[in-house]
Parts: C-alpha cells; structure tokens; sequence
C-alpha cells in the first residue's frame, strides 16, 4: 500500500518549472506543468554532475515523453519514470505524486 | 640516410608559402633548413599593405612566426642577407660572415621596387613602397607634410595613394602612359577608373613624364614634367613597377633574362639543378610574374619537385580583381582584345560609374578576356568561362548587362563547370578539391574554407564557394533541416520574425500558434531571448519564468556544485574605491571566492541560492546594477584608460565604454557580446578580439565587428573608420540588431560574419549604405530595448514573490543544501572534490564557510 505524505502545498508550485523540497532528509525536485494537471517527483541530486540541481533544470518535451533538462551538462530524465534519455545505468528515483485541495503529497 | 641541407634565402610572402608547401607535404623531416631573411621581421602579408595604415598593425600583417618555424625545425636567422652564392662548393656566406653548406638551395629574393634615374629621385621623403620599413619611413615623412605623390598609376601605385591618402594628405598620382592601370585596363576602362579615384579626392595627372625634381616654393619638392607643367608636393612615393632580385644569381653566373630575372624551367629550377628560383624573381618563358597567385604556384612546383614529385609550373593566369579605394577593379586574360579577330561588348553606365568589357573570340564562343570597373561581381563567374573555354550564351552581352528583375539567368551555373575548374586562385583549389572536402565530412561554408583554405586568400571566390557548396550538398541529397527543434518547424530567424511582426509577447502564445508539444531547452530560451530581444520585458515575469535557463532565472551563474558566482556591472571597468571596498566586504561577509575577470570586473564565487538575494541587496543598495553575466547577452566594454592619463591616449576610452555599455546593457542576443574601446592604436583594451571594437584615431573612431577571442579567435573586420560618436552608435545600433534579426542560435557575431552571405562588404552595404532601408527600424527597435531597461535584480529585491523562488527547498525555509562543501585553497574557499566530500562526511574535516 502506498502511503501519501503531505509535502508542500500547491500554491509553492512553480508553473512548467520546478522547485525542490526536503522530505525526510531527501531532496526531492517537484515539476508542475498545468496544462497536463500533473506534479512530477524525481531526486534532486544530479548523477552526472554530483549536485543537487535538478529541480533548477528546465522542462521540455519530446515526443509525448517529458523530461528535465540538467542545468549542469543538459542530460535528460524522464519526469514519469526517472530514466535518463542519454544513460539508462544513471537512471534516477522517481515518486508518484499529486495535488489534492491545494496540498501537494507524494508516494514514498 | 642523411637529411638533404636546404638554403632558402628570402622571407617574403612566396619564401613563407614554400616552407608552408614543404610543411604540408609532410616531408620536414627529410631536410635540415635555414632561411635568411635580410628584413628583421619574418614573412608579411605585402598585398594588404595599405591597411597598415586604416588601423590594422604589422602583427596583423603577419604570415610566419617564430614559433610555427621553430615547431618546424626550422633555423630562421633575420636581419642577415646572403651576398654570394659559391656554386663550385655549394656554399653561400652571408653579410653576417656565415658560410654554410647547401645539397639544394631556394631563392625567393623577390623583387624591388624600380625607381626612375629621374635628377634629384634620392632627395629626403622621396621613398618607395615595399616593406614595413618602408611604411614606417612615409609615416614619419608625412608627419611633416601636407602633400604627397605617387609616381605610378598601376595597381600598386594606387594601393600607395590610398596609403597617403589614409594618412591624411592632399593625394596626387602621376603616371606616364595614358591612363591607369595600363597593364590591366583599356582607356574606357581606365577613364571610368580615374573618374571614382577624383571623386574619392585623388587628383590623377597622366601622361606625365618627370624629369627633374628640385626644391618647391610651397612645398618640400617641386616635379617638373615634360610638357612644362609642375606639380609642388612635400613627398614623392615612387611606385613605378618592379624588379627582379637577381644580382645573386647574376654574380653565380646563373642565366638571366635580357632584361633580369632568374631563368627557370618547369620544375622551378634554375641553369644550375641544385638551385631553384621562385617568385618575383624567376623567369618563365621570358615573364616575370608580379602576382602573389603563381609565386605561391612555383613555392608548390619547387617542393614537389625536390621530394621527387613532376608538378609542373606552365605558367599562371594573370587575372586579378581587387578593390582600391574602395573601386571594384578586374581585368581578367586578353583584356586588350589581342587575339585577332577577336569582339569587344562593352557596357558603360555613367551614372553608376560602372565600365564592362568582354573581349570573345571571333566565333563568339569563348571568353578571351574582360574588364570590370565600379562593379566586378561577375569576376568569379567570367574567369571561370575563360579558364574552362565554356561555351558562351547566345548573346554573351547578357553577361554584364545589368539584370534589372527579368527571368534571364545570366550567371554561370556551378553545375557546368569542370571537376578541374579552378575555385581559388590564391591557394589553387578546385572543384574536386571542395567536392573532396564535403564528401570527408564538411558541411558547411565555413568548414570548406577551414578545410581547403579557399576563399581565405584575397576572397574574391566567396561567392563562387558558397554557391558550389551550396549546389554540391543538394546534389548529396543532403537536406539540412534548420528547424530550431522538434516544437517548431522554423528556424531562430523565422521565430524572430514571427514574434516581432506578430507582436507575439509570450511563449504560450507562440507555441500555441506555431509550434507543438511543451517546448524544450533548445527552443525555451532561444524564444525567450528573442521576446526580450524585442521587447525587453522583466525576464521573471510569470509566462516568462519556465523560459529561462537556470542562470537567467537565478540571474547569477550556476557553477559545477550548484553555486552560483555573482557579477555587478563596472562598466567600462571604471570603479571607485568605495565600491571596491563594498564588493569585498560583500565577499568576506558571504566568504566568497573572488576573481578578476577578462571583462574588468570582480566575479563572486560560491553564493548559495538563498544568499543570492542577501548579497544583491547589499550590491544595490551600495548602487551597483547587475551585470547579466548569466545573460546571452552584452557583458562588458572593456576599456584602457585613455587620454585623460595616458600619454599615448588619443580619445577618452573610458568615457565612451562607460557610455556604451550602459546604453547597451540589459541587451539580449542570440550569444553574448563583448565590447573594448581602446584610447589609440596600441590597442591595449584589445578591441579587435571583440564583437564590436573601438579604436581612437586622430579624427574619431574607428569600428571593428565580428572579433572573438575565445574557442576559435578571429580579429574583428575593419568596419568603417574615423567615425564621430553620433554615427559610430548609429552603426552599432543597426550592427547589433541586425545580427539579433539575423543570427542563429548561440551563433556568436564572428561565426555569423563567415557565414553572411557577401561578408563584410554585405554588412558595410546595409548598415552604411541602407541597401535594405532597414537602418532607420533597426535604431528604432535598438531604443525600444535602451528604453526598457532594469535591472533585474531590483526589480527582484522589489518583488516578493520573485523573490520566494530563492528557497533552496520550499518546505523548509531553514535548511541547507548539505551536499555543499568548501575547502580552502590560497586563502579562498573552493568547491570540495568527490574525495573530499565523501571523506567529510566520514570524518569531519576543517571547513571554511
């Protein structure tokens, strides 16, 4: 069973951007993208450049997939899944992650 | 095997071009060379003289360096002149007192030029126009003279009165035959040539024959002619041709031409088989030939040869197209119509000033020749139907009437030309060369030239090179897409157009009209910079924020741990103090890493996202301003410090970077732009390794554009000289927009010069000349941009929610990024290693921070 925990509210959402939070030590990179009505969670720690960057990257499509983009060497990893486009071995974590009455939790 | 001794005596342009054919055959190795040159300085580039004098310097000039010889293994030795050859014993000894040994031995002595035995031609400031002594000798002369002549109209002599002219004299040319350029013009021609130079202020007196030079009344000398006229002037520069420098190989008991000149064979040799003669001073077939183009040919026959190659020289197209004074000149093979039987067509427009010939056997099939005045565009297109004997259209005339918008295609499709079709005469590439050249993996203009070097000689082939390129790569089915990325089938300048014509204000709207998907990092912050191009809208505005890159959004600088560096403006790197003080106390209280950047300003390393907006508002508070060192934008004028204190200044450098980098700030362009001014022509703020340079001359300013330092440097291109303030802003203004309208993405301004279309002389046209009446919108979008600034920053400090962007984690305020570690290095802090990041949190070591 999953269990959704309560980790910033809505309105600290930055529209087709990202913000990070801190949850039980994990930085964790929320994206919010409103045309789509998603919050996307992934690890904040870039494997690549070894910092915590990701939620500073930007967003961009390709195809129907979505990514970030890294701000320090422009990788990409999937905001569904955690893949790295140009690296599977450095595949990232990702959460499940939605928006209920203005709260944002996700599923750790 | 022992490696051959190879003597080449002579440093000049073709003397360079050998030991360059020698390295590029990749056969150094096989020899142990000296080379003499009598000049102190090594090879420069003698065609391009002139501009010595309109702001370029001898390093500019420069072909050969010390270094590059010296990777060669080279043993160079200047300043010593070799002044006898002993063929019996191989040997050549120097005025130094050296006496070395040779198995093969080069002569490029080139030529000097020929002084008429007129009574008093040896008098003070009667000089000639060779080297950069030379130059150096008429410089000094005109300091005291208000009045200069030339004597000689032929092609040098005309590059000698603009020198004259440039350095600000009252410009006079004498020539005896008829007319100018005699060698390659007719009289129509030469008229219509003449005609321009008087309009450029030159005064030109042919059909004179001096004969005695003595003391004037007004001036330093007084000419007396033939025909009884006379001509008063402070400095005679005596042009009048070339000759041969033979007298070593005179007093060797080498064959000599009746009248001088080195005789050599096919393979460049001369009587004797060890020693070649190349360049000015050889003779074949009884010519002498007194273009760089088949000097640098025999440099190739000779290295050939002596590798145990066949090239052969047979000879060279004498063909030329240059500009004097700005006049477009060609005259290209019979230009006299010679041949017999041959047919003239000529074309003259004298309200244009505009003079074509073509000279067409009698069958009216072939090109033999051609002359082109006021207008050689078809330079490039004529050669290749007379080197190549391509059939002529129906009506040749076509050729060089003006098109005035009609269907006639009247230049010469690519597609006809031979696989052996000459392309660049300078450094003989061909059209198999570039087909070459694209089929190993160029594709582009600028990769073929880098490649084959054509087009990088005298130019005159851009042209020509692009349109073959350009027809080849379509040929090779290679479709270059330039859509931006997959969200937008246009490419950057189509977007430009449609978000200024449109007057499109933000992404949404942009890619809601035409584009799909959500965007990317690729088309994201291209259209926001061209929405701030042309709009200059606060870059943190809600539809503007998921735009920017993170350095934009942080308006700070991220750096490999996250951190960012932080930059206030000191424009024109002009700052007091006070200011001073306050950018270290700022420093020491955040304990951040400073360091003097190129651009004359302090960089701050090591601020944390949330000390960002602490730091900033100390900076602002204390009057600084950002200075969009995140930006694809302008970042600095940098500036030496002027006439105010230096004593060499000739202009206030500093007040005019101060002002141009203020008017210019805040501006955003598909790369970033850097500025220089510098007080005179020392150069010390380095303008013309910058995308707009700036030099003080005498009588204004002098602009240079496209320079870069950086990955691939390239000296800016002498835009347009002694300019007052007023117009050089003007320019700047078209120049900048203009390259924003139509520049690629993150195409700096030097790459975009190689691949504009027509160069230097295109630009020249539409900013200068209005070609496109584009000049008076472009100053006008210039000071929509001027008018809309801010900076950034206060306009953050001021807005709280901007401001909340800063949190390092949203949900709590408090915390810090722990995967920050510095460690101090040289008294400043540095980012930790992997090894010591992971060490420290195993057991902790001494932190600074």
């Amino acid at each position: 069973m999953s269990q959704w925990t309560h980790v910033c509210n809505q309105s600290d959402l930055v529209e087709n951007s990202g913000v990070c939070t801190l949850v039980e030590d994990k930085q964790i990179a929320l994206f919010y993208l409103p045309t789509e009505n998603q919050v996307f969670a992934l690890a904040n720690f870039d494997p690549f450049g070894e910092a915590n960057v990701l939620s500073r990257g930007l967003i961009a499509s390709q195809g129907e997939d979505l990514y970030v983009a890294s701000p320090l060497y422009k990788q990409h990893f999937c905001l569904r899944t955690g893949h790295c486009l140009e690296d599977r071995e450095m595949s990232i974590q990702a959460w499940s992650a939605r928006c209920i009455d203005g709260k944002v939790e996700i599923s750790l | 095997m022992s490696k051959t001794k190879l003597v080449v005596v002579g440093n000049g342009m073709v003397g360079h071009q050998f030991l360059q054919s020698l390295a590029d055959s990749g056969q150094l190795a096989r020899y142990d060379i000296t080379v003499f040159c009598e000049e102190s300085r090594l090879a420069y580039d003698r065609v391009h003289l002139s501009a010595y004098f309109s702001g370029s310097s001898a390093e500019d000039l420069a072909m050969g360096d010390a270094d590059t010889y010296r990777s060669w293994g080279l043993n160079v030795l200047t300043n010593e002149q070799v002044t006898s050859i002993v063929r019996e014993a191989n040997l050549v000894t120097t005025d130094q007192g050296t006496t070395l040994y040779y198995d093969k031995l080069i002569l490029a002595t080139g030529s000097y030029p020929f002084v008429p035995p007129v009574p008093g031609h040896d008098r003070d400031h009667c000089l000639v126009y060779r080297t950069i002594d030379d130059l150096d000798a008429i410089a000094a002369a005109a300091e005291q003279s208000k009045v200069g002549v030339v004597v000689g109209g032929g092609l040098l002599g005309l590059e000698a009165a603009k020198a004259l002219k440039d350095l600000g004299l009252e410009t006079h040319v004498v020539e005896f035959a008829p007319r100018l350029m005699a060698v390659q013009l007719d009289d129509g021609g030469g008229a219509m040539l003449r005609h321009k130079i008087e309009d450029l202020g030159v005064s030109v007196h042919t059909g004179k024959n001096t004969q005695l030079i003595d003391d004037g009344e007004q001036c330093f000398h007084k000419m007396n002619f033939a025909d009884g006229e006379v001509l008063e002037t402070d400095l005679i520069l005596f042009s009048a041709g070339i000759r041969p420098r033979d007298e070593l190989a005179r007093e060797a008991d080498l064959e000599l031409g009746e009248r001088g000149g080195i005789v050599i064979n096919n393979s460049c040799q001369t009587s004797d088989p060890d020693i070649y003669a190349i360049g000015e001073c050889a003779l074949w077939n009884k010519q002498i030939f007194g273009l760089v183009a088949p000097g640098y040919q025999m440099a190739k026959v000779a290295v050939d040869h002596l590798n145990g190659g066949s090239e052969q020289f047979t000879g060279a197209d004498m063909s030329t197209k240059l500009k004097l004074m700005g006049v477009d000149v060609a005259s290209i093979g019979d230009a006299h119509g010679r041949t017999p039987g041959s047919i003239n067509y000529t074309f003259v427009d004298e309200r244009a000033e505009v003079y074509k010939k073509l000279v067409v056997s009698e069958d009216g099939k072939i090109l033999l020749g051609a002359i082109l005045v006021g207008d050689a565009e078809e330079y490039g297109t004529l050669l290749q139907y007379m080197l190549n004997g391509i059939h002529l259209p129906e009506y040749p005339d076509t050729l060089i009437l003006p098109n005035r918008g009609d269907d006639h295609q009247t230049g010469l499709g690519v597609a006809a030309l031979p696989e052996t079709a000459q392309i660049c005469s300078c450094h003989d590439v061909t059209k198999a060369d570039v087909r070459a050249a694209l089929d190993g993996g160029c594709c582009t203009v600028g990769d073929v030239k880098g490649s084959t070097k054509a087009a990088t000689g005298c130019g005159g082939c851009a042209a020509l090179l692009t349109d073959l390129v350009n027809h080849e790569l379509e040929e090779m089915g290679v479709e270059v897409n330039r859509d931006i990325c997959e969200h937008f089938p246009y490419t950057r300048q189509d977007l430009y157009n449609l978000i200024r014509v449109n007057g499109i204000r933000s992404f949404e709207a942009l890619l809601a009209e035409y584009g799909s998907g959500h965007g990317c990092e690729i088309c994201k912050p291209a259209v926001g910079s061209i929405l701030a191009s042309c709009w200059n809208d606060y870059i943190l505005e809600k539809p503007h924020i998921q735009l920017q890159d993170t350095n934009d959004t942080f308006m700070a600088n991220m750096q490999k741990d996250g951190t960012y560096s932080v930059v206030p403006r000191v424009a024109g790197g002009e700052i007091t103090p006070d200011k001073l003080i306050v950018i270290g106390e700022v420093a020491k209280k955040y304990n951040l890493y400073t360091k003097i950047t190129g651009g004359q300003r302090v960089d701050l390393f090591g601020a944390r996202l949330e000390q960002l907006p602490l730091i900033w508002q100390e900076l602002v508070d204390a009057g600084f301003e950002t200075g969009h060192a995140y930006g694809k934008s302008l970042r600095t004028v940098k500036s030496c410090v002027g006439s105010t204190w230096c004593r060499f200044g000739v202009d206030d450098s500093v007040g005019l970077a101060i002002e141009l980098e203020n008017r210019y700030k805040g501006l955003r362009a598909p790369h970033k732009i850097k500025f220089a001014v510098s007080g005179c022509t020392r150069e010390c703020a380095e303008a013309q390794s910058k995308d707009i340079g700036v030099i003080a001359t005498e009588n204004g300013w002098n602009l240079y554009v496209c320079g870069n330092g950086g990955m691939k440097p390239r000296h800016g291109d002498l835009f347009a000289t002694d300019l007052d303030k007023e117009t050089l802003v003007r320019y700047i203004d078209r120049i900048l927009m203009f390259y924003i309208k139509t520049a690629d993405r993150l195409q700096r301004t030097s790459v975009w010069m190689e691949n504009l279309e027509g160069g230097l002389e295109y630009l020249q046209q539409v900013i200068i000349n209005d070609s496109l009446t584009l000049g008076e919108e472009l100053e006008q979008q210039m000071d929509l941009v001027v008018d809309n600034y801010q900076c950034e920053w206060k306009t953050t400090l001021n807005n709280p929610e901007a401001l909340k962007r800063f949190r390092p984690f949203v949900n709590a305020p408090e915390a810090q990024d722990d995967n920050i570690l510095f460690i101090e290095e040289r008294d400043q802090p540095r980012p930790a290693t992997r090894e010591e990041r992971q060490a420290a949190t195993a057991e902790p070591i001494k932190l600074v921070g």
